[in-house]
């Protein structure tokens, strides 16, 4: 999932730059122009593809507060405690927690008196990889450089050794982010979570784990003996606002810090970021996002396309840009690819121009890998290819649709899509 | 030399009785009682550790007399391994004679004294021990009792150290007491008739040496007349001539070897004159010692003007024969060298001086068996490698190990009678090496134990470098609690540990009383405790282990020793046996070995230890498809010398009919336990007991939590967290204000419900307009089958439909597919894996009447 959402980003990153490189070769003399505007395109970039701790939060001050009183207690009175955060995709979690690390770290007595251990479900794929990594990140003595030696076994209890020994008063607090969480669940007798909670349950050193999961039945993944050692907080971020609040939210994330060094054009900016949000057809494209999907990256993600479209010759965003990007970030993936579709039913409504047998297979095939049709499961080797069973994975108005888009469709193939689909 | 013929056609064989026990640090298997069993004769002698014995000396008029204190095998050694330690008592006519005038007055002539010369060779073949005698403690003042002045008694009034006779000392006294109390008991009646055959034999025997020996003895003491009941046995006895394999080899060849042996003997005092000399004079005394016994045997000259009497005495004991004076000489030269330890001259300096005089002996001592060549090449290596004491202590252990592996397979050879003497003579001079194994000082035990292999390994101890584990400390030292609310929060976090554990005083006693009463039979048992977590399984145990600590200190029950595995805390579960043999050993070992030693431990007799208390939490972790880690966790218990009590814990109730298989069921036996999960009051009280004297929470607040709690799950955890999520609540709500107030049940309700409410409903009201579409029309497709799944086309074109209707613009295909993993992400919906796209199955996690709910309240 993050993944394939992280793709795209990273290419339109690619695709701003050289934008932004053309337009300053192109035009010399609106050199200060242009450097303006990368700065503009870097700190915006930043702030919505990193999640920097510097940009503010927004609706989650209950569980920010929540969040860093938990903390706190563990850095500064050695209690040992245990939380989950909980949300969809998407709603900050992660930049939830990064906040509140960053805050407890600007407290002077706290900074030196803590160790942080990160972990990541999609990282640490069984315990024992897990154990090294807590091994290596708190610098036990038994890391040399940047390994750690020693059977599975032996690392496990020397780790639980070690976290024995201290006690509440003495003992460095230790705080456990593990990002993921579900997936930590998955891990063989849950030894891990089940060893972790016990820590937060017992006079030793005193830890803080903290649960990064988007599951709502996370507690039920829970075996219950590690359910019961689990203090059962959760903080839950659920993107509770409004619409009148995103477009705050849109505002405020695309207008330029106070600290930019050209406060003139820093102010021309932010005017216009002012009025756009203020702008009929921006709040209708906001509200059709907004419907779609409530989650902060999403939106992100429009304005990072609007972005791109910034060139020194086009300075400031406009309506037409934001509408442009909605446009393609709604785009249906389907329908750009029905053009191969066509031959292949072409092919299949009989008509006058007869490919050879070949060029319809190799369409045939085309359409496999594109995955508009698929085979029906388990295909026996033996089958011909010609008489495999598929199924086709669009819908009738997929269909439909792409034709109307696509300009040279041969009538034939337009007449058989009135006529059989609608009968379908 | 002829003269000793007469004792040694009898056949003597040993036995033991009982199961080994495995000893801690030597790693050797210790026993406790042994069967002596005299060839021609159906009687048979058990001795038992703590017992005192005769033990054959070169005067067999007055065999040394000692006490067993501990009986072991010694796997190290080829032929005759089976081995005692001894306590040694000394006769008066021992002692030097020119210190017997310390004494003052007469000695009586069954009186002995408590030898305490720490530097004397405590170990013994257990093929010299003669027989069982009685010993008693007297005050100094005390006369000695006429009723018991039978030679079969001794009478023990003071310790002899070698330079002053001291009155015993109390605990001393206390000891003998105790002993003599258990004395009838040792003595088993049918042991009566071999003792007295045992003691004449050696009686009789003494007499006809006696002329021979009586020029080297300095002081006799009248001989007792024999009795002739005895005699007639002895001769008996005389007729079996199975060789055994120390005493046969004596008889057959104690003349032909005569030659041979005096020769061995030559070398080796000759190599401990050599190394005697760049030593301090108290060593050299012993040489000298040594070698006018072997030139003149006139030992009393020299003892005089000696000044370290244990020598003179040691000196006296390798008149035995000529074999033994090798290895005599041998252990004589470690107490020296064990005195010149504590003298300012480094011995690091000096072995190796020792050493090359050694090697350069080497061509001498080729009649030796080759484990001595082997010996000496590794001291040798000792020479340039210059180790420090503490790698070899670590060796030594290393060595015990490994020498116990080596040795284990052989089976215990010496006492097979087909053994003939060609074989058993090189064997026996292999003994030597292995002599000082048990000796007080490890430094010199593996240059003499290790077969030469890699000197690197010396170096190099096996065990990894020890780190140790240790999370760093904090600088800043942590803030106590400021406010009352701070404190509350403090008491009641679950990892406070509670100077009582209220409402559980009835699984307590249970609990108390199954393993006191344990520990005061001296045997095993198992015990399985039950119950949701949460129900302060762990922690009453835990207590009644503090407890019976506590109880332990003031010796009202024996102490014992408290092993704790926790069945989560493995990698898996075959590494229970590493952890339990570290933790009751200190040794690693891998999981198949530790097992092997766990068994040897538990199954087999060892000397008297106290009794191991094991506590296994979260059992169910260990089962294995075997089942054999479960099973020998509750087989170990059943064996009488184990003296070992497993307590287990699991969560379910019926995890022994469940899981286990009837053989191991059976073996967990009856005991069972089952912790109820706690109810309202006792929950209400838990939180009572944890907050006294401390006005936190209002009355009523406790009891709201209390009976939520119970009613919920009765876990005291939950109960706990709760209220200190609620006093964080308080808190929170009173920042304004100065003075916090106390927590009340708006605050616990609220606590309550961010811990317990469903999540699912307000994620439905915060999804997004689509997202609600969406699971409209998965509730409207659902209501149209009549099914609870449908594929994801379904859902689609019903919610295409849905959006119709209601005049909105409907969304692609790709968004909604954005929108549907969405909700599966979450768990709102379950969905298959993505690759079938359109045919996708989705289903609903929430019921319905929930997904109703949330999207009419708008």
């Amino acid at each position: 999932m993050e993944s394939r959402r992280c793709l795209p980003k990273g290419r339109l990153f690619a695709r701003g730059f050289e934008f932004v490189e053309m337009s300053n070769r192109k035009s010399k003399n609106n050199l200060l122009h242009g450097e303006c505007l990368s700065q503009v395109q870097r700190i915006l970039r930043e702030r919505f593809c990193h999640q920097t701790p510097h940009s503010n939060l927004f609706g989650v001050q209950v569980q920010y507060r929540h969040l860093i009183e938990l903390l706190k207690r563990t850095a500064i009175h050695g209690e040992s405690n245990s939380v989950l955060i909980v949300g969809p995709r998407g709603s900050g979690k992660t930049m939830l927690i990064n906040h509140a690390l960053k805050e407890l770290m600007e407290i002077e007595e706290v900074s030196e008196n803590i160790l942080q251990v990160y972990l990541n479900g999609l990282l640490q794929i069984n315990d024992k990889i897990a154990l090294k990594e807590i091994t290596r990140q708190l610098h036990l003595e038994n890391v040399v450089g940047d390994k750690v030696f020693g059977s599975f076994a032996e690392n496990f209890s020397f780790l639980l050794e070690a976290l024995k020994k201290g006690d509440r008063t003495s003992s460095c607090p230790v705080i456990f982010i593990l990002d993921e969480f579900d997936l930590f669940a998955h891990h063989k007798n849950q030894t891990l979570l089940y060893n972790l909670f016990d820590i937060s349950q017992s006079p030793q050193t005193p830890v803080a784990v903290i649960g990064l999961t988007c599951r709502l039945d996370i507690l039920e993944l829970l075996e219950k003996r590690v359910k019961s050692r689990f203090s059962h907080r959760q903080i839950h971020l659920m993107n509770s606002f409004g619409f009148p609040q995103y477009v705050k939210i849109f505002k405020e994330q695309l207008s330029l810090p106070v600290e930019f060094p050209d406060k003139l054009f820093a102010e021309k900016w932010n005017e216009n970021v002012q009025s756009l949000s203020e702008d009929k057809s921006v709040r209708d494209v906001l509200l059709k996002h907004f419907n779609v999907s409530k989650d902060l990256r999403s939106l992100h993600m429009l304005s990072m396309v609007a972005l791109n479209r910034v060139t020194a010759s086009h300075p400031f965003l406009t309506a037409a840009d934001l509408m442009e990007a909605a446009q393609l970030c709604s785009m249906d993936s389907k329908a750009n690819v029905v053009h191969e579709f066509q031959k292949f039913v072409q092919r299949k409504a009989h008509s006058i121009y007869n490919f050879e047998k070949p060029v319809v297979m190799k369409a045939f095939e085309h359409l496999q890998q594109l995955e508009l049709i698929k085979p029906v499961e388990r295909t026996s080797v033996n089958s011909q290819r010609e008489y495999q069973l598929m199924k086709l994975l669009l819908d009738n108005t997929q269909i439909m649709n792409s034709l109307q888009k696509y300009p040279n469709c041969p009538t034939d193939v337009r007449q058989w899509a009135t006529s059989s689909l609608s009968w379908l | 030399m002829a003269s000793y013929n007469t004792r040694q056609k009898t056949r003597k064989t040993y036995s033991w009785v009982g199961r080994p026990l495995l000893d801690r640090k030597l790693s050797h298997q210790t026993y406790k009682e042994i069967s002596v069993k005299i060839e021609g004769c159906s009687t048979q002698t058990h001795i038992q550790v703590g017992q005192f014995v005769l033990i054959e000396g070169e005067d067999d008029q007055n065999p040394y007399i000692a006490k067993l204190i501990e009986l072991f095998e010694d796997d190290s050694k080829p032929c005759s391994r089976k081995c005692a330690r001894v306590q040694w008592f000394i006769r008066f006519c021992e002692v030097a004679p020119c210190k017997q005038h310390f004494l003052g007055r007469k000695p009586d002539a069954q009186e002995i004294f408590w030898y305490d010369y720490p530097a004397c060779d405590d170990n013994i073949n257990i093929e010299t021990v003669i027989g069982p005698v009685r010993v008693v403690a007297l005050a100094p003042d005390e006369v000695i009792p006429m009723d018991l002045k039978n030679e079969k008694t001794f009478f023990v009034k003071l310790s002899w150290n070698g330079k002053k006779f001291r009155p015993l000392s109390p605990e001393l006294f206390a000891e003998f007491d105790k002993l003599q109390g258990e004395g009838p008991k040792c003595q088993k009646p049918r042991t009566k008739n071999a003792e007295s055959p045992s003691w004449c034999t050696a009686e009789n025997v003494a007499k006809r040496i006696e002329s021979r020996h009586s020029a080297s003895i300095p002081c006799q003491i009248p001989t007792h007349p024999a009795i002739p009941t005895a005699r007639k046995k002895l001769e008996f006895r005389s007729f079996s001539r199975t060789p055994d394999a120390k005493i046969s080899q004596k008889t057959s060849c104690g003349s032909l070897d005569s030659p041979r042996k005096t020769k061995r003997k030559a070398t080796f005092s000759e190599t401990t004159s050599h190394s005697k000399r760049p030593q301090p004079d108290g060593i050299k005394t012993s040489s000298p010692a040594l070698k006018a016994l072997e030139k003149t045997g006139e030992v009393g000259l020299f003892c005089a003007d000696d000044k370290e009497s244990p020598e003179c005495h040691m000196i006296l004991r390798t008149r035995v024969s000529a074999v033994k004076t090798t290895w005599i000489s041998e252990t004589n030269l470690t107490p020296t060298r064990g005195g010149q330890r504590s003298s300012a001259v480094p011995y690091v300096d000096l072995k190796p001086e020792y050493i090359k005089k050694r090697e350069a002996k080497e061509p001498e001592a080729q009649n030796e068996a080759t484990s001595i060549s082997h010996r000496v090449r590794r001291k040798s290596s000792l020479l340039t490698l210059n180790r420090i004491r503490q790698q070899l202590r670590f060796l030594e252990n290393d060595k015990n190990d490994q020498e116990e592996k080596e040795f284990l397979p052989s089976a215990e050879d010496s006492d097979s009678s087909s053994e003939d003497e060609e074989v058993c003579a090189p064997a026996r001079e292999r003994r030597n090496p292995c002599r000082t194994s048990r000796n007080l000082w490890p430094f010199l035990v593996p240059s003499v134990q290790t077969p030469s292999k890699t000197p690197k390994k010396a170096l190099k101890p096996r065990t990894p470098h020890r780190v140790t584990a240790k999370i760093r400390s904090r600088s800043l030292a942590a803030q106590e609690p400021a406010s009352v609310l701070e404190e509350a929060r403090l008491r009641l976090h679950v990892s406070a540990v509670p100077e009582s554990l209220p409402c559980r005083e009835q699984e307590f006693q249970d609990i108390y009383n199954f393993v006191e009463s344990k520990l005061l039979d001296q045997t095993g048992g198992c015990m399985y405790i039950s119950g949701v977590p949460g129900t302060g399984k762990t922690a009453t145990v835990h207590e009644v282990i503090r407890c019976l600590q506590q109880a332990a200190q003031t010796s009202d029950v024996p102490p014992f020793q408290y092993i704790e595995v926790n069945g989560m805390k493995l990698t898996e579960p075959h590494q229970v046996y590493v952890q339990i043999l570290e933790k009751l050993t200190g040794q690693k070992a891998t999981a198949n070995h530790a097992a092997a030693l766990l068994a040897k431990q538990f199954c087999t007799r060892r000397s008297p230890q106290e009794t191991t208390v094991l506590l296994v939490d979260e059992l169910d972790l260990l089962w294995t498809h075997k089942q054999d880690v479960m099973y020998n966790l509750f087989d170990w218990p059943t064996h009488k010398e184990a003296r070992l009590v497993v307590l287990t814990i699991a969560n379910t109730m019926d995890l022994p009919e469940r899981i286990m298989m009837s053989r191991v069921s059976s073996r967990l036996g009856l005991t069972r336990m089952s912790f109820q999960p706690y109810t309202h009051s006792q929950l209400q009280q838990i939180l009572v007991s944890r907050l006294k004297h401390l006005k936190a929470f209002e009355d009523d607040a406790i009891q709201l939590v209390a009976r939520k709690v119970a009613a919920l799950s009765g876990d005291a955890r939950r109960c706990l967290d709760i209220c200190r999520r609620a006093t964080e609540i308080c808190e929170f709500s009173h920042q304004k204000q100065d003075s916090p107030g106390l927590v009340t049940v708006a605050h616990l309700m609220e606590a309550v419900d961010e811990m317990f409410s469903s999540s699912y409903i307000t994620a439905i009201k915060n999804s997004s307009v689509l997202e609600q579409g969406f699971l409209r029309a998965i509730l409207a497709e659902f209501h149209r089958s009549g099914l609870e799944e449908a594929t994801f086309q379904q859902i689609y074109s019903q919610h295409v439909a849905l959006c119709r209707m209601e005049g909105l613009p409907y969304p692609t295909m790709s968004e909604t597919m954005a929108v549907c993993s969405r909700l599966g992400s979450c768990r709102l919906l379950l969905m298959e894996p993505s690759r079938n796209d359109l045919l996708l199955r989705v289903r609903l996690n929430v019921s319905r009447d929930d997904v109703l709910y949330a999207l009419k309240e708008e």
